[in-house]
């Protein structure tokens, strides 16, 4: 019972950590209880292998670390029961995430159980260190657990759409049946009223990369499909099953990388409109940097 | 991506392939065309001679 404090201590950092990251999840999740549940279960699972290790050690109890490490590799299941998850769910989405969004909250789903673990080991080792200050060792724990917490999250997250391009609204013109925005010919509208509703409640956004790395990560298609869910999830869409008229739909311009996104929010709200494109994340599967390669900057 | 019907004005315009329904002006079209793509949750593309297609997309 001489580790109960730090297997304690750690254990709840653990679950402290993954709870702490889980709070950001609300639009990969709007509504899920039970998903909540899940995760945090597995938060304790990854806290309870982060505390035991350094017991394990410190008892140099090298068979038990090398369970314990077997044990932290079952985490790669979570990636494949969120993926199987989204993917199910996918059918029911008017607008699709598309499978690199879906991948990308996979990965996001498993990495934060290594954080968790991370955050644990570091509470067990501070805790295992100051074990002559008795009790007293608990807040120093805690903080040291809190600001890798907050360093680690800091670190993962991610870039927006807004950091990589400007984003200014564009206007939805017709030539005959074709939509253009600014001479880009985006799609064919064959219906008149389909026409007059793109004039009166449409809204186009044009996203300009700001340099040649982001125009090749806007250039993905997974993460063109990405910004044409998270906008219609942000702001609402105004279209119903079978009317594929209103389906939102991303073009880009050859010429200059710049995408243009077309739809039909509920409310006409510009604001918010250009606000979610910003808020868009980028994709860790569609970043490219072709500035660090030899022949990416012959070209720039 | 597949051509599910096709909704002409001019006869002359269209062979067979794929459902072909007549119109006699404008009016009729589009009402055909909205309720075509309604009844097969498809998308109404315009060709610009008088032809105009339902596609699923």
């Amino acid at each position: 019972m001489r580790y109960i404090l730090t297997i304690i201590a750690a254990t709840l950092a653990g679950l402290g950590a993954r709870w702490y990251m889980l709070r950001r999840d609300y639009r990969q999740y709007p509504s899920y209880p039970q998903g909540w549940a899940i995760h945090l279960f597995l938060g304790f699972i990854g806290g309870l292998l982060g505390a035991i290790i350094v017991p394990a050690f410190l008892e140099e109890e090298y068979a038990a670390i090398s369970f314990l490490l077997l044990a932290a590799s079952q985490f790669r299941e979570v990636r494949n029961m969120e993926r199987s998850t989204l993917q199910a769910m996918e059918a029911t989405e008017l607008v699709k995430r598309g499978t690199a969004y879906i991948e990308g909250i996979a990965r996001v789903f498993e990495a934060r159980n290594y954080l968790a673990i991370w955050v644990s080991l570091s509470v067990a080792i501070v805790s295992e260190s100051l074990v002559m200050l008795g009790w007293l060792r608990l807040p120093f724990s805690i903080l040291v657990g809190s600001l890798i917490a907050m360093g680690l999250n800091h670190v993962m997250h991610g870039k927006l759409v807004g950091d990589i391009a400007t984003i200014t609204l564009a206007e939805i013109q017709f030539d005959k049946s074709m939509l253009v925005v600014e001479d880009l010919r985006i799609m064919n509208v064959g219906l008149e009223d389909a026409q007059n509703v793109y004039l009166e409640r449409g809204l186009a956004g044009s996203i300009s990369p700001k340099d040649p790395n982001s125009k090749g990560t806007l250039a993905n298609l997974g993460q063109m499909q990405a910004i044409a869910h998270d906008v219609s999830s942000m702001v609402g869409i105004y279209m119903d099953v079978g009317e594929q008229e209103f389906t939102p739909i991303v073009r880009r311009n050859p010429d200059t990388g710049t995408l243009y996104l077309v739809m039909i929010p509920s409310e006409q709200d510009e604001n918010a409109f250009l606000a979610a494109i910003r808020r868009v994340p980028v994709l860790e599967g569609a970043i490219r940097k072709p500035l660090t390669s030899v022949a990416g900057k012959m070209m720039d | 991506m597949r051509i599910l019907a096709i909704i002409t004005l001019g006869r002359d315009k269209v062979a067979s392939g794929v459902p072909i329904f007549y119109a006699k002006d404008q009016e009729e079209q589009d009402n055909l065309c909205l309720l075509l793509s309604r009844i097969l949750g498809a998308a109404v593309h315009d060709l610009q001679n008088g032809v105009k297609v339902i596609v699923k997309h």
